[in-house]
């Protein structure tokens, strides 16, 4: 049996990773620290959960809002808009 | 950036400038429903909302002779109702959480709780998940993307500070380029990142709650 030290893939650990998601996502890592984020995410499942987590949080916020109908009231901003014409 | 609608952003103005009135309708069309948005991450009612977009509106067609077009028309006009509705909110008197006011407040608040990983010194897996994310992939689409499920996340964004809600709106919901966000709302490019980890990290926690993963 040999003897193991600390497992800590890409030398980023999880708790690490998990704060440089959205610098990742933005493609505003440097190279270094993006390809050892990549190093770890290969071996490690539920970090790559994390991610693609966050991706679908983005994703569904977007959908969220677009069923939230939201106009504002016309007629009263084409009334300010006559009125200031006015001025 | 879409020249095509930088194009037709130029017409309308020249239009606007001259008093068109249905100029004016299209921008309120194009620009209103993200004008609410980001007006009701700082105010509590819609009522509230519509008078600060209808005070934006008059601080754009006040400002229009001086605007320049060094930034775009959609950037501008977000940042005059980001304004109105940050001192209209202001003025409501809301209580206002401490991490609200700025990217500094708060600065450690971590991503995830920091319960969920190994200690530091774990011999094996140091600051590895001890309590790792159930999977959603295989979620059905229909339950992702459910009733509730969107209901949630609007509740989860409605509960944020307003600097982190308006970042997530902006980039997530708008879907802007970071560089756009930054230059809209006065930050750095550092400091609008933070904001949108933050709100991600949270509305991603209350969903997986949710969802049943984990005890928030």
């Amino acid at each position: 049996m040999t003897a193991q030290g600390p497992i800590i893939p890409g030398g980023i650990s999880c708790r690490e990773l998990v704060e440089l998601v959205t610098a990742y996502l933005d493609g505003a890592l440097d190279g270094d620290t993006s390809g050892r984020m990549e190093a770890h995410l290969r071996l490690c499942p539920p970090c790559t959960e994390y991610v693609d987590q966050i991706r679908a949080t983005a994703r569904i916020a977007a959908v969220a809002a677009a069923e939230l109908e939201l106009r504002p009231d016309r007629d009263s901003l084409l009334a300010a808009f006559q009125q200031f014409k006015a001025r | 950036m879409d020249d095509v609608i930088v194009d037709a952003d130029a017409e309308l103005l020249a239009r606007l400038r001259a008093g068109d009135e249905e100029a004016f309708l299209t921008l309120v069309d194009k620009y209103g429903p993200l004008m609410l948005r980001i007006a009701l991450t700082h105010v509590r009612t819609r009522a509230v909302a519509e008078e600060v977009v209808q005070e934006a509106w008059l601080g754009v067609l006040q400002g229009l002779s001086r605007f320049e077009g060094r930034s775009s028309l959609k950037t501008w006009i977000l940042r005059i109702v980001a304004n109105r509705a940050r001192t209209r909110g202001e003025r409501e008197a809301r209580s206002v959480p401490l991490s609200s006011l700025g990217p500094d407040a708060g600065e450690d608040e971590p991503a995830v709780d920091p319960d969920r990983f190994m200690p530091a010194d774990h011999p094996m897996y140091p600051g590895g998940w001890s309590i790792p994310p159930h999977s959603w992939a295989r979620m059905p689409e229909e339950k992702l993307l459910a009733a509730e499920s969107l209901q949630q996340v609007r509740a989860a964004i409605a509960k944020l500070p307003p600097r982190q809600q308006e970042v997530i709106v902006l980039r997530d919901v708008e879907g802007w380029e970071p560089e756009e966000v930054s230059q809209a709302l006065g930050l750095t490019p550092g400091n609008q990142r933070v904001l949108l980890h933050r709100a991600r990290s949270k509305v991603r926690a209350d969903l997986e709650h949710y969802f049943g993963g984990v005890e928030a």
